[in-house]
């Protein structure tokens, strides 16, 4: 087998993988933050619901839901939420991933928020700011300068516990390079890791920027 | 009757009863000094004037209007108290100015925010607004540092912004809680400065501060409290010059020394 040709199988396991990526991101980060407001909340009974469900995603192996949420809906209800076609794994993956990073997000998001000193917020209620005034105005972007870097290392291990999906048989990069070790070929595997190499270091010169366009103020 | 009367606030936290029946009354343009020694619950009477406690009984009574009165059952919305505290403004202790905006938006940001729930005919344009805040900070001496980030100053320049933000809101009675208090000694003079040029007919300003000349020199009034309850007050000549309660004798003894 030739080099462009495992290239090219590889580059489809890929895009496999970035799919897989970018949902995570898009519906875990506004679920993790909907999650730690959750876990923040004043009414107790919410405030242990949330904490408790948090500890057990981040707990528990994510290769355990990952079977959880493929197999277990068809064992109980006796019908398919994921048919066991390739739409119907990458769709299982793509929730098993929302819930688990949307849980680790929480805590960053949480992390972030209860970092805020108290004074920020009375000073806006002083100003006869509302609440979501200062949400937005005030604490929002203090926030996000705090959890850019937790955030950057949570990102980076999103992009290689995508590998993880094969276990519900995704054809993610991993899962081809697997294949073509079957026919003896192992190179294939290393290579594949030049590719979550150069993913990562994009990914950490973005954040990299980001970080030194928030880097105009301290505090 | 008094422009602002406040009248029997008690509060406690949990079981510790840090305010115990407090009540004075102040006219408009005076300035009013509060001493007293740590944890005599000076801060938790400014924070219960703007509103950040609720007290538990008493009543805060400005202008003739009943702006808090803890007998009535029916607890104030969000938005009533919102209005009823832009009669007070607050400079903390820590300044808690915005660090992410310029000098100028910590000054203006509230101004915007209430400008844009306003109907359209009464609204301020931006260049209106932006003159305010040019206007506020020459005032405490900081015009040249616009477009300055809070970390780019020092602690009495940050101070003196954060009155600026203050007076922004046009406040009927400007508190100050201990600004001074954060500072190195050689940052208490501008700051201290500031807070007497503000001194006119109809600003009215109480101030918590353990610099007793400033309280002698810029103070109508003078208020020493004890363990929640006020022990002493009248004129500074009085209270200073001749205490008559053994507790302000001490205190001032010790501070004065
Ligand atoms: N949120 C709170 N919960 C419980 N106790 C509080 C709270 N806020 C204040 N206290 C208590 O109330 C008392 C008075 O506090 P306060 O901050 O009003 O005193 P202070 O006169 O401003 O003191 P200082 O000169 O040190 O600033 C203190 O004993 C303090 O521990
Ligand atoms: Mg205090």
């Amino acid at each position: 087998m030739s080099f462009v040709d495992v290239t090219l199988q590889l580059l489809q396991g890929f895009e496999v993988t970035l799919k897989l990526f970018a949902l995570t991101l898009v519906f875990a980060l506004p679920l993790g933050l909907v999650i730690a407001f959750g876990s923040m909340s004043r009414w107790r009974p919410l405030r242990y619901l949330i904490r408790t469900f948090v500890w057990v995603i981040r707990g528990v192996p994510l290769m355990l839901q990952l079977f959880l949420v493929f197999y277990v809906p068809g064992m109980v209800f006796d019908a398919h939420i994921f048919a066991p076609t390739s739409e119907g794994r990458f769709t299982a993956a793509v929730v098993a991933f929302v819930i688990n990073y949307a849980c680790y997000f929480s805590e960053i998001y949480r992390g972030g928020i209860e970092g805020i000193p108290r004074g920020q917020y009375e000073a806006g209620q002083v100003l006869g700011m509302t609440k979501r005034e200062i949400f937005f105005k005030v604490v929002l972007m203090q926030v996000v300068k705090r959890i850019i870097p937790p955030m950057s290392n949570e990102v980076i291990t999103l992009v290689k516990d995508t590998a993880l999906a094969r276990v519900i048989s995704v054809i993610e990069i991993i899962k081809v390079a697997e294949q073509l070790m079957s026919k003896a070929i192992i190179w294939p595997l290393f290579y594949a890791g030049l590719f979550y190499l150069v993913f990562v270091g994009a990914l950490t010169l973005l954040f990299g920027f980001i970080e030194r366009k928030l880097d105009y103020y301290r505090g | 009757m008094a422009f602002l009367q406040v009248e029997e606030i008690e509060k406690r936290f949990g079981r510790t009863e840090v305010l115990k029946g407090v009540d004075f009354t102040l006219e408009k343009g005076e300035v009013l000094a509060i001493i007293g020694s740590s944890g005599s619950g000076k801060t938790t009477l400014l924070r219960c004037l703007n509103f950040l406690e609720t007290p538990d009984r008493g009543r805060i009574v400005l202008n003739g209007d009943v702006l808090f009165d803890a007998s009535e059952r029916k607890k104030a919305s969000e938005s009533d108290i919102r209005r009823k505290r832009l009669h007070f403004g607050l400079v903390f202790q820590q300044f808690n100015l915005f660090p992410q905006y310029s000098v100028r938006k910590n000054i203006t940001l509230a101004v915007e925010l209430l400008n844009k729930k306003l109907p359209a005919q009464e609204r301020k344009s931006r260049e209106d607004i932006a003159a305010l805040g040019s206007e506020l900070l020459k005032r405490v001496g900081l015009g040249e540092k616009m477009d300055s980030y809070p970390c780019e100053l020092s602690g009495g320049q940050q101070q003196r912004v954060a009155i600026a933000r203050a007076l922004a809101l046009g406040p009927d009675v400007l508190c100050f809680d201990e600004p001074t208090s954060a500072l190195d000694p050689e940052l208490t003079g501008e700051v201290l400065r500031v807070i007497r040029e503000l001194k006119s007919s109809d600003r009215t300003m109480i101030v918590v501060t353990h610099e007793m000349e400033f309280a002698r020199g810029v103070a109508d009034k003078v208020i020493f409290m004890a363990d929640g309850v006020i022990e002493e007050q009248g004129t500074p000549q009085e209270v200073f010059g001749s205490p008559r309660s053994e507790k302000a004798k001490a205190f001032l003894a010790n501070i004065l020394k």
